[in-house]
């Protein structure tokens, strides 16, 4: 398999066993250049990408960004808050504006299910989405895998937990998909007004006990409790989630295994993970935001190579 | 496609020995010097090299692999994907002599996203190039090597192969020609 099967990253749905490693072992080559003196390559120098964030996002479109440029692709940065769409443009109109200015790859981040496929769809240009309401986010789950892969040898096989708001997340869906094509066991943990209905129909465990996922797993990946996405309570309060469903040193230091921490940011510290945890040496929080530099290098390399001259 | 052997094991092992000598005539005792082979097919003679010397020397030498996959001027004019291999460059070069090493001097390609892969670790004080085959007169950038093994005139339709032992179970080289194309 020398090249991906896909000509958009829209999803991890769409994406086969074959294609995440070659995501991996692309990625491995580019950790390695962003650990140069000079962290750039000049790969993409005719390539011109735009970056479409209908949502706000620090990480995400920070780590796009540099990826981007340590790739040496020309960028445009486009945010929602600052544009034409306050004053009522379409999405596809906004769009092909944009792209009529030659751009050939577009990095969007949108509140609306499905608005990555969409767009991927109706024009020419190749498209990342970098999460898509409560959909996907597939760069997220790949860098997580990633960084699974290089804590503990491999992915296959082991267990993992995703804990917390399930219900408002794309992190949590596109690493279900991920982690189960790679062969990992998946476990999904949280209040259950928290957990989707249906999700046991994607072949995955179900606990609204936080200690016994926590022994079961080999990972536990935290999330934050999404309460821009949330109408109405979920929970009696944020002390009692926190009480419940928060991982503190007293909790992880019960188990008789040591497990890896991830979180794929931003941390609501002290609510679903103490500041203890956090900063400790089984996390690898960090770990994961430089992986997502050198997964979305790969990623843009791989589409960008399949860009008709 | 009919295939002649150019260098055989033995006329290998005779070309790395001068090889050798020549860089020593130039290296002194490679203190200050570090031999990097291009991925994937100058690493071997990297290899072979690193083991004459270190014998010769009495004492080991640098040596590296460089990868220059992201440093290729063909990136999306191939219909393959072009895709990496290890770099590895556990030394630092600043202010370094440094030998590139590759199997095969064709276009110069090559040794130009070579030389560019190179300067993302920083500033030799030299670089030289030695490779084991020269296929004189097909180059499409100015570039020559300081050492070579042997000088081989090639048509653009043929093409030359290094075979190594540890890989394809035999030491040579092989010029494959268009058959009654003599």
């Amino acid at each position: 398999m020398n090249n991906l099967s896909v000509d958009h990253l829209t999803g991890i749905r769409d994406l086969n066993h074959d294609d995440i490693q070659l995501i991996f072992k692309m990625a491995d080559s580019f950790k390695d250049v962003i650990n140069r003196p000079i962290k750039k390559v000049p790969s993409l120098r005719d390539i011109t990408i735009a970056n479409l964030f209908f949502e706000n996002s620090t990480r995400t479109r920070l780590s796009f960004e540099l990826a981007e440029k340590r790739l040496s692709a020309d960028i445009i940065n486009f945010s929602a808050s600052s544009s034409s769409v306050k004053k009522g443009e379409t999405l596809i109109d906004t769009v092909n504006n944009i792209l009529s200015m030659k751009v050939d790859m577009v990095v969007m981040r949108h509140p609306n299910p499905g608005a990555a496929h969409f767009l991927s769809q109706r024009i020419s240009a190749k498209v990342i989405n970098a999460g898509d309401g409560t959909h996907e986010h597939p760069t997220q789950a790949l860098l997580d895998a990633y960084s699974i892969r290089e804590a503990l040898g491999e992915v296959e096989g082991k267990k993992v937990v995703i804990v917390g708001d399930i219900l408002h997340s794309r992190v949590a869906l596109s690493n279900i998909y991920c982690l189960q094509k790679l062969g990992a066991e998946v476990m999904v943990c949280g209040p259950t007004t928290l957990i989707p209905k249906y999700i046991a129909d994607l072949g995955i465990k179900i606990s609204h006990n936080l200690k016994d996922a926590l022994q079961w797993c080999d990972v536990a990946n935290m999330l934050r409790i999404q309460l821009e996405r949330q109408e109405i309570n979920f929970f009696p309060s944020l002390r009692e989630y926190s009480m419940l469903f928060g991982l503190n040193k007293p909790l992880l230091d019960s188990l008789d295994k040591r497990i890896v921490i991830m979180h794929p940011g931003p941390i609501n510290r002290g609510v679903e993970i103490t500041s203890e945890v956090a900063d400790s040496d089984q996390s690898i929080i960090l770990n994961q935001v430089e992986n997502g530099v050198a997964i979305r290098m790969a990623i843009i390399y791989l589409l960008a190579s399949k860009i008709e001259r | 496609m009919e295939k002649q052997v150019i260098l055989n094991a033995k006329q290998i092992e005779l070309t790395i020995k001068r090889l050798c000598h020549e860089l020593i005539e130039s290296h002194d005792d490679f203190k200050n010097s570090v031999i990097i082979g291009l991925q994937p097919r100058g690493i071997q003679v990297v290899g072979r090299l690193k083991l004459e010397l270190e014998s010769i020397l009495g004492h080991s030498i640098q040596c590296g692999n460089l990868d220059i996959t992201f440093f290729r001027d063909d990136f999306r004019r191939t219909e393959k994907q072009l895709l990496p291999s290890v770099t590895n460059l556990d030394f630092s070069i600043e202010n370094k002599k440094v030998v590139l090493v590759d199997d095969v001097l064709y276009t110069g390609r090559t040794i130009r996203a070579g030389l560019d892969a190179l300067l993302t670790f920083g500033r030799p004080s030299k670089v030289e190039l030695l490779v084991l085959i020269d296929r004189r007169f097909s180059r499409d950038l100015p570039i020559q090597a300081d050492y070579y093994g042997k000088t081989v005139d090639t048509l653009k339709m043929e093409r030359v192969s290094v075979d190594w032992s540890e890989i394809e179970g035999i030491d040579q080289v092989l010029l494959y020609t268009k058959a009654g194309n003599e």
